[in-house]
């Protein structure tokens, strides 16, 4: 169950404590985190909401280990991770932490499969191991038939999806999904969803979701507004 | 190795980048090769020169001739062993493009001073003794035919009029860089049938006992003839030939800067391209470091490609010099020694490698440094 504004130590899964996060934009300084406090447990389904500019995105790359704060501590799974130095993170990122965009951001080049083989190809899995893998994934998403299809191949749904299996490969115990349906439409933004919420009942994820979305954000167990950096209360999902 | 998929996916995205790009190192490494062939022409030949043998001209110009009485003098000398009197003949076979070497030499002492030389005694003992004789080298009878016994003619130019020789042999070489685009015929043959080239020589090859004698040498037979009417200027055979090279102009200096102003444009071309194929890719770097691509193996996949495009338009090229070069020189001028030796097919690899490591290590570097966030955000 998610909790939000603790100051206390916690056993959580994902604990954030007094998150502090600064961009400066030429002489100018936006604080886009004030003092977040969070803590998730495993396996849990969360969507952050909230306007342009509230946070929302920041919070999810702190999380992701893909941005370091100004201050305050983030603690997965008992590893400090916002002390951490940026070659640790990258490796701490590749083995934690799985990642889905809202523009896919899959490599033109690489078919399917090789696209969802990327994360394998930094572990010391072999050939054959790495093969066994990627099928495994592609077979979760539906596309076990699409090994060999481009992404321009692919519609904008199947495209997704590839990027969800490329997410899992390695299997993480978090998933962070950026606006995944963003560039969906409604049909396909569904199929995405409906996924995402099986994966993380089924595979137990860790999954926490930025959307504008209303109909996504039902799919989530709960949601939590940011506001101008700050946390608001959680709310059920709203009514789409 | 697990990664060259992801490089050779990523040079191939374009196709006519790709080809432009090739295109660009094929031609710059063809003229590198074709340069380095010229160089061999003009240099290859004085490394095979003995280091005891010098060269004793007229001190005014090549063109002007040596009295033959000088050979007496010279040969009375300590530490001289052998005097060749010799001519440029400059003959042409049959059409002018057919250019090559033409020497009138006598034959006493010849083959002791040129040893680099792979003569047959028999051959040359017929040479010897036929005054319409030539000797020919191997590369020059490969190219027209020839067979010891043929007669062949040769339109004189410098000294005019219908002439034909026996070739008596066919030499070849006991170094590499030997020339073997040559031709020698008898110096008494030019002399009795030239009036004015009685009792006159072009230049005479002068063999030392001893390299130790060749500076002492120098000074006494130039101090012999100083004040005559012919004055000499000796100097080892190896600055002789450096000397004849630089009347064509500075060769190395025109091969270096050319050669130069090749690869630093191609450094800049290829460095433009690979800084576009950088900056297309932002997102896709980005996303690399977010799967957990460390920034060591970002800056080694660009540089990756970088040297993809190196090696494979170096080999193009350095492929398509040797194949020009393996069909002789064009010009006819220098012979056997147009050539690319395999250690000059290395250099130009190591040249090709370091170039495509210069024109990827600035985009390489940039993607290297980049900020998956502000990457993203870009997007």
């Amino acid at each position: 169950m998610v909790s939000l504004n603790s100051s206390e130590t916690s056993n959580s899964h994902i604990s954030v404590r007094e998150l502090h996060k600064i961009y400066k934009r030429g002489s100018e300084s936006i604080d886009v985190l004030r003092g977040l406090n969070l803590d998730i447990e495993p396996g849990e389904f969360l969507a952050f909401m909230g306007p342009s500019g509230s946070g929302k995105t920041t919070l999810l790359n702190l999380i992701g280990g893909i941005d370091v704060p100004n201050s305050g501590t983030i603690v997965i799974d008992g590893q400090r991770i916002d002390n951490l130095s940026s070659s640790q993170l990258t490796h701490w990122r590749s083995r934690h932490v799985g990642f889905v965009f809202q523009m896919f951001n899959l490599i033109p080049v690489l078919n399917a499969f090789e696209n969802v083989e990327m994360p394998l190809l930094l572990t010391r899995l072999s050939k054959a191991q790495r093969r066994k893998h990627v099928e495994t994934a592609l077979e979760l998403v539906g596309l076990a038939d699409r090994m060999k299809h481009y992404p321009r191949q692919l519609s904008g749904g199947q495209e997704q999806r590839v990027a969800i299996a490329r997410a899992l490969v390695n299997d993480p115990s978090i998933l962070l999904c950026d606006e995944p349906t963003g560039d969906l439409d409604r049909e396909s933004a569904n199929e995405i969803m409906g996924l995402i919420q099986r994966l993380s009942n089924e595979q137990n994820k860790t999954v926490l979701m930025v959307t504008h979305d209303p109909v996504a954000a039902k799919c989530a167990d709960s949601v939590l507004h940011l506001e101008k950096g700050v946390l608001i209360e959680a709310v059920s999902p709203p009514e789409a | 190795m697990k990664y060259l998929r992801l490089i050779y996916a990523n040079i191939l995205r374009k196709k006519m980048r790709f080809f432009l790009t090739i295109g660009s190192f094929g031609v710059a490494l063809f003229l590198f090769g074709i340069l380095v062939a010229i160089h061999n022409g003009f240099y290859e030949g004085i490394n095979a020169v003995e280091d005891n043998r010098l060269i004793v001209r007229n001190k005014t110009s090549l063109l002007v001739f040596l009295p033959y009485s000088y050979k007496a003098k010279i040969e009375a000398m300590e530490g001289v062993e052998y005097v060749i009197p010799s001519v440029w003949f400059a003959g042409v076979y049959k059409d002018r493009k057919n250019f090559f070497s033409q020497f009138a030499i006598e034959t006493a002492g010849w083959a002791e001073t040129y040893p680099e030389y792979a003569i047959d005694k028999d051959q040359w003992s017929t040479f010897a003794m036929d005054r319409q004789g030539c000797m020919v080298g191997k590369a020059l009878a490969d190219k027209f035919g020839w067979k010891v016994g043929d007669r062949i003619p040769i339109e004189g130019t410098i000294f005019p009029g219908a002439w034909e020789f026996n070739i008596s042999g066919i030499f070849e070489g006991n170094k590499k860089n030997v020339d073997l685009n040559q031709m020698w015929i008898r110096y008494e043959y030019l002399a009795e049938s030239i009036p004015f080239m009685k009792g006159q020589v072009g230049w005479y090859a002068v063999k030392a006992n001893h390299t130790d004698y060749v500076n002492s040498l120098i000074s006494r037979i130039d101090g012999e003839f100083s004040n005559s009417p012919a004055e000499t200027k000796t100097e080892p055979e190896k600055i002789w030939m450096i000397g004849f090279a630089k009347q064509m102009g500075n060769i190395n200096l025109i091969l270096i800067s050319v050669g130069g102003v090749v690869i630093f444009t191609l450094l800049l071309v290829t460095g433009s391209t690979m800084a576009m194929s950088v900056r297309e890719r932002t997102s896709e770097w980005a996303t690399l470091k977010t799967l957990g691509y460390g920034d060591g193996l970002v800056l080694g996949l660009v540089l990756g490609e970088s040297f993809f495009y190196a090696f494979i338009g170096g080999a193009v090229g350095l492929g398509l010099a040797w194949l020009f070069v393996s069909n002789g020189d064009p010009t006819g001028m220098m012979g056997g020694l147009f050539a690319l030796s395999a250690g000059n097919i290395l250099t130009g690899i190591g040249l090709t490698l370091i170039t495509g490591f210069f024109a990827g290590v600035v985009p390489a570097v940039s993607a290297m440094k980049l900020r998956i966030v502000d990457a993203l955000r870009r997007v």
